[in-house]
């Protein structure tokens, strides 16, 4: 099991368990607060109010959380919201990024270095909020979903790392290709992508979760509240705990103005946590590929 | 178009075999760099290598527009700054006013209020988070068993991914009058306590929630580092009797020197940009003596206002100072012999 290599001392009882000790801690404290929130979002309005707040041990557990949430309203259309503005950022950015990674993996072709430079100015100096904010309001994008996608479309980091994967690609390799009198498309689609799926899915991870997790974008354009994405609808209806009714067509009888139920709540968290989750594992082994070049070589 | 590429493209490209051949025993990044040297900028014409590389151009146009429309106009845009702005005249007639809007700026207590909330939250993380995950990394490559890592390893990374609505709600939900730590209180006869809304302790919960969510995450480049350590180095030394601490100090730590001032640089220049959502979000509750940050302050105080111009003027100022730490920052890496985030030039 243990592999520690010869010339290693034994590791002594006592660091051994502390080490245990404070591993366990660390994974605990990360894994905790979310198994409460699912826990939570899955009981029964008994079980909550018998817990005094979250619950801890499985006690009474129903689904009508989720019922409601699911049975129309600003939570379902605040998911599609973000769902359709992530598949369709995620592609754009995706594209464009591909794109222009491969067109500057050649070094020495034309326009190369002032290109590039372009690019990575982007890290050096941020443009201030309020000229960003007019841009995106003379172009008429203010309460459109693009203004949720363009302005964030290209990261200058992602752009980076994908070009330092295409440039490790060897040289001979697309050197025969073009030798064949493969066109330059031919090339990037029949081999550097190809060759390139592990970091593509890094790459489209970060981006997805960027547009999943958009938040300030949307409380800078979107002023319509029916074209809210789900992080927004996390705010108002869990974080500042208003009434998940109001506003809504105006009827507001007594009972729906309170905040929504504590089980209700959670049901929002998990449901803005749950696309993380489940793309997460499948992309993870990636990780160190992606990040590791993009600072070694950026 | 074809037939002009088989003229143009591999001719450059048809020496290169030849000339690598004759070179087998030289690395191969140096000698490609100089065939391209050679090949590409001295021997053929402009036009030539414009019409070999235009297909390479036109793929990086979409992301040139992106650029230009959402990053170079604003900083044109800037401009407002210098004038009394109002979005119903427009940039061309507005009236200039010079540098008014920076003078109001540095008289304007609340902005001095963001600035030092923003400089002291900045180096309370570098002191109480920066060292995190270097240490979760030592830590972590210290665990001998491959699957045990892997698993705590995907564990704590997880939280980067979520979105800072989400992180605060959870720390609410922990932390907050209602949360769980108060409920565990007050179940055993104690007063419950409300760290969300406490502006004596923001500084802590703030710093709290950027290692729960990015600790983990921080150490990916970390650990990276770590396994770029010849192994050898440490066995040399341990037969040579040093110690465990010794090793880690004159290995390890040296061994990860060039990432952590990568990492410290790249922190610096980010500084002024201390989380803003993460700000924003919590501003409501704990209030803005504590937690206006310089990002919060040109929302607030401008945006929802409708001072432009006041606030394009404290956005350049902003920029402005972060982009000079950045060079600073470098400037004393390219000093210490370390390479920074750009070479010397």
């Amino acid at each position: 099991m243990t592999t520690s290599p010869a010339w290693m001392e034994r590791p002594s009882p006592a660091g051994r368990t502390a080490k245990g000790v404070l591993l366990t801690l660390i994974v605990v404290s990360v894994l905790f607060p979310i198994y409460m929130v699912v826990l939570t979002s899955f009981s029964t309005q008994e079980a909550v109010t018998e817990a005094g707040g979250l619950v801890t041990r499985p006690g009474g557990l129903s689904l009508a959380a989720y019922r409601e949430l699911f049975s129309g309203g600003v939570v379902t259309r605040a998911v599609l919201v973000s769902l359709g503005v992530t598949a369709v950022g995620t592609a754009l950015s995706l594209v464009v990024t591909v794109l222009a990674a491969y067109g500057l993996s050649r070094t020495g072709s034309v326009l190369h270095r002032p290109i590039l430079f372009m690019i990575l100015l982007t890290f050096l100096f941020v443009p201030g909020m309020i000229p960003s904010y007019l841009v995106v309001s003379s172009l008429g994008l203010v309460d459109s979903y693009w203004s949720l996608i363009l302005p964030t479309a290209v990261w200058a980091f992602n752009l980076v790392v994908m070009r330092a994967f295409f440039m490790n690609i060897p040289q001979e390799v697309t050197d025969s290709a073009r030798i064949d009198g493969a066109t330059e498309y031919t090339i990037m689609w029949r081999i550097v992508l190809p060759m390139s799926k592990g970091v593509i899915a890094v790459i489209g991870l970060f981006y997805a979760v960027g547009y999943w997790n958009a938040f300030f974008n949307a409380v800078l354009y979107i002023n319509d509240n029916a074209k809210w994405p789900l992080q927004l609808v996390l705010r108002q209806y869990v974080l500042q705990g208003q009434s998940i009714y109001a506003g809504q067509g105006g009827v507001t009888t007594v009972g729906q103005a309170l905040p929504p139920s504590l089980a209700i709540q959670m049901a929002i968290v998990v449901i803005a946590l749950v696309p993380v989750l489940f793309i997460y594992p499948f992309v993870q082994k990636h990780f160190t590929k992606g990040v590791v070049i993009g600072a070694v070589k950026g | 178009m074809p037939s002009s590429r088989s003229k143009t493209g591999p001719a450059g490209d048809l020496t290169s075999p030849a000339g690598t051949g004759t070179t087998n025993d030289v690395p191969k990044r140096p000698v490609r760099a100089s065939r391209k040297n050679a090949g590409r900028k001295n021997r053929s014409p402009l036009r030539a290598r414009l019409r070999r590389d235009w297909p390479l151009l036109m793929m990086t146009l979409p992301a040139i527009a992106l650029l230009v429309i959402f990053y170079y106009v604003p900083i044109l845009g800037s401009v407002i700054a210098f004038q009394d702005y109002s979005p119903y005249v427009g940039i061309a007639d507005s009236p200039w006013v010079g540098f008014s809007n920076f003078q109001w700026l540095m008289l304007d207590a609340s902005f001095w209020d963001a600035t030092i909330n923003t400089l002291t939250i900045m180096v309370f993380q570098l002191i109480f988070y920066f060292p995190i995950p270097i240490m979760l990394a030592i830590l972590l490559d210290s665990i001998m068993n491959r699957r045990v890592r892997l698993v705590v390893q995907s564990i704590v990374y997880m939280p980067h991914f979520f979105s800072w609505v989400l992180v605060v709600t959870l720390f609410q939900q922990m932390f907050g009058g209602a949360g769980l730590l108060s409920q565990v209180l007050r179940d055993n006869g104690f007063q419950g306590v409300d760290l969300m809304t406490n502006p004596d302790t923001f500084i802590l919960l703030v710093t709290a929630e950027t290692i729960w969510k990015d600790a983990g995450w921080g150490t990916i480049i970390f650990l990276a580092a770590l396994a770029a350590i010849n192994p050898h180095l440490y066995e040399a030394a341990a037969v040579d009797g040093a110690t465990r601490w010794q090793r880690m100090l004159h290995i390890t730590l040296p061994g990860l020197r060039p990432v952590i001032i990568l990492l410290l640089i790249l922190r610096l220049g980010d500084a002024l940009n201390v989380g803003f959502e993460q700000f924003f979000l919590q501003r409501d509750a704990v209030g803005r003596d504590a937690a206006e940050v310089l990002d919060t302050f040109v929302y607030w105080r401008t945006l929802l206002t409708g001072e432009w111009s006041y606030g394009a003027a404290a956005g350049l100022v902003k920029g402005i100072v972060g982009l000079i730490l950045i060079v600073i920052a470098n400037k004393v890496a390219h000093r210490f012999g370390e390479q920074g985030i750009y070479k010397k030039s």
